[in-house]
């Protein structure tokens, strides 16, 4: 192995699968060789036939999609009001004075603190969870969009001066194309986030839901339910990745060309 | 291009600028350029010599309008610079492209900004590429341009929008030589074509004089002017007058000129 040195690409694909199987390999050995009580781990099969029970007997698709329009809702919202802030605040420092400290102060604000509060305020429905969410994500964006706004090259703004560009043409024509592959993503990276976030949302006060269906199960000890609710949410998260990236990619061709 | 209306007042007077920036952290202030003085007559092209750290860029910037002389004061035509404009066109000293837009928009900034209509944008920058010899490469991103195409589409920009002046900062300092001498004679052949007013920063002698009508030559920071030399050889010129006799004697007499002050820019760091 050299620094740095890149691979080939079936040598990529081949190395990402075998951590796979090692690690079922080793689930495996641990659980069907005994070496585990079944109360505490469930084995892969089990694991499996729970799941299907799930899906087949107990509507766990419903769960599933009630989930990713939770965390899509909310992540949404948080998008909405988060970017253009964050734009305003990279582009003029007066808005940056004033929003600056509260913002950072904010971002440290666990978002499962506040959920004792939200269901105060709004209540175990569908509110609430998308608050959580929001929450989480909005305070993130708004930071991270802004310091990258702010990082445009300055030689790229002097261009657009000679060029005659005014403020309205440097806002719309240079600062945010410039910067818009990077905000897509710092938004694929809290949408990430957002997932954790919603999961925690469900464990408490819930009554639907895939981390709903995971709190249910410890109650019966049936850790293959929630073995394999925890791997349902890894496949979406990697799913939802995967279509960001190509979007980013469509969108931005300039940028990786 | 576009038809002059009486006399063109694209003059440019400079008049006692200075700038000294500000003290970092307890050093002392830096006295980038002492007040200088100079004019640029139209359709004139000079050009503006002096070892690295004298204050060519920061002259350069404040004719722009980038940024601001501590004293003194700029016009063009009969109007003070106060703010950069699009009549005053700039190309940089590094690539400053805008990467998202595809070669011929880059060129159409500055026209799109003016509210041109898109036919007539597409048509004036198409031109320009023509000019610059990147019509193939229109739809290309400036990432998949050498550096030498990449200084000639910002070229074409800058004059694509019809600037007084065009002002140029060591624009072609990055390139090997060879690709270099091509570059001087494209933009000399614009010029020869398009009599635009053209102040160009270089350290480089050779192409001081080859591009010239007017070489300014500059001292050692801080920045003053030292020589004014007229550069007499008629247009157009080929590249084979580099090794003609009077080149030569112009080329000998501003690196005396210039090595006295890169001694002492030297000693001075
Ligand atoms: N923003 C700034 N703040 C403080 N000092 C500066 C600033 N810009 C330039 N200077 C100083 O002013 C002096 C002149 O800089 P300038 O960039 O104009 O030189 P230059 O002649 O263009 O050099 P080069 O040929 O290397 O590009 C330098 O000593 C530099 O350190
Ligand atoms: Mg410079």
């Amino acid at each position: 192995m050299k620094p740095l040195a890149s691979i080939s690409g079936p040598l990529r694909i081949i190395l990402g699968i075998s951590f796979f199987v090692l690690f079922l390999a080793g689930w495996s050995y641990a659980t069907f060789g005994g070496f585990v009580s079944k109360t505490f781990l469930a084995d892969p099969l089990t694991m499996l036939d729970d799941g299907w029970q799930l899906l087949t007997k107990h509507s766990f698709l419903t769960d599933i999609g009630v989930t990713i329009w939770r965390v899509i809702g909310g992540f949404i919202l948080a998008a909405l009001v988060a970017v253009p802030l964050g734009i305003l605040m990279g582009t003029y420092k007066p808005i940056e004075a004033f929003l600056e400290p509260f913002v950072s102060f904010a971002r440290y604000l666990p978002a499962s603190a506040f959920i004792p509060l939200l269901i105060l305020w709004a209540g175990i429905g569908e509110l609430q969870k998308l608050l959580v969410i929001f929450i989480g994500s909005v305070f993130q964006i708004i930071l991270m969009v802004a310091v990258t706004v702010s990082q445009v090259r300055r030689e790229l703004v002097e261009a657009a001066l000679t060029l005659g560009a005014r403020d309205r043409g440097i806002l719309g024509r240079v600062l945010i194309p410039a910067s818009a592959p990077d905000i897509a993503e710092i938004l694929r990276l809290v949408l990430g986030w957002a997932w954790t976030y919603v999961i925690v949302a469900e464990l408490i006060g819930s009554s639907s839901g895939i981390g709903h269906m995971i709190i249910d199960s410890q109650a019966l000890l049936a850790t293959g339910q929630i073995i394999f609710g925890i791997i349902v949410i890894g496949i979406i998260g990697l799913i939802s990745d995967f279509l960001f990236k190509a979007v980013n990619r469509w969108l931005f061709p300039w940028g990786r060309v | 291009m576009a038809l002059s209306m009486g006399p063109s007042m694209s003059n440019l007077v400079i008049e006692n600028i200075s700038r000294v920036f500000p003290a970092v952290s307890g050093g002392s202030p830096t006295r980038a350029l002492e007040p200088i003085s100079m004019t640029v007559g139209d359709n004139d092209f000079v050009t503006i010599l002096g070892p690295s750290g004298c204050g060519k860029s920061t002259l350069l910037r404040m004719v722009a309008g980038l940024d601001t002389p501590t004293t003194g004061r700029i016009l063009l035509g009969d109007r003070a610079v106060t703010r950069p404009g699009p009549d005053r066109g700039m190309v940089f000293q590094s690539y400053t492209l805008f990467p998202w837009l595809t070669v011929v928009d880059n060129v159409a900034f500055g026209l799109r900004e003016k509210g041109v209509a898109p036919r007539e944008r597409r048509d004036v920058s198409r031109q320009w590429l023509e000019r610059v010899g990147l019509t193939s490469f229109a739809d290309h991103y400036p990432k998949q341009l050498s550096g030498g195409m990449q200084q000639r589409t910002a070229i074409a920009r800058a004059l694509a929008n019809g600037p007084d002046i065009l002002l140029l900062d060591e624009p072609f300092g990055a390139l090997d030589n060879q690709t270099r001498s091509l570059m001087q004679e494209l933009l000399l052949g614009i010029w020869e074509r398009e009599r635009k007013t053209v102040l160009f920063v270089t350290h480089d002698i050779e192409e001081a004089i080859f591009l010239a009508s007017r070489v300014v030559v500059m001292s050692a920071r801080p920045g003053r002017i030292k020589a004014d030399v007229a550069v007499d050889i008629p247009h157009p010129r080929h590249y084979t007058i580099k090794t003609g006799p009077e080149f030569s004697a112009l080329k000998a007499r501003l690196t005396e000129e210039i090595r006295v002050e890169a001694v002492l820019a030297a000693e001075a760091h």
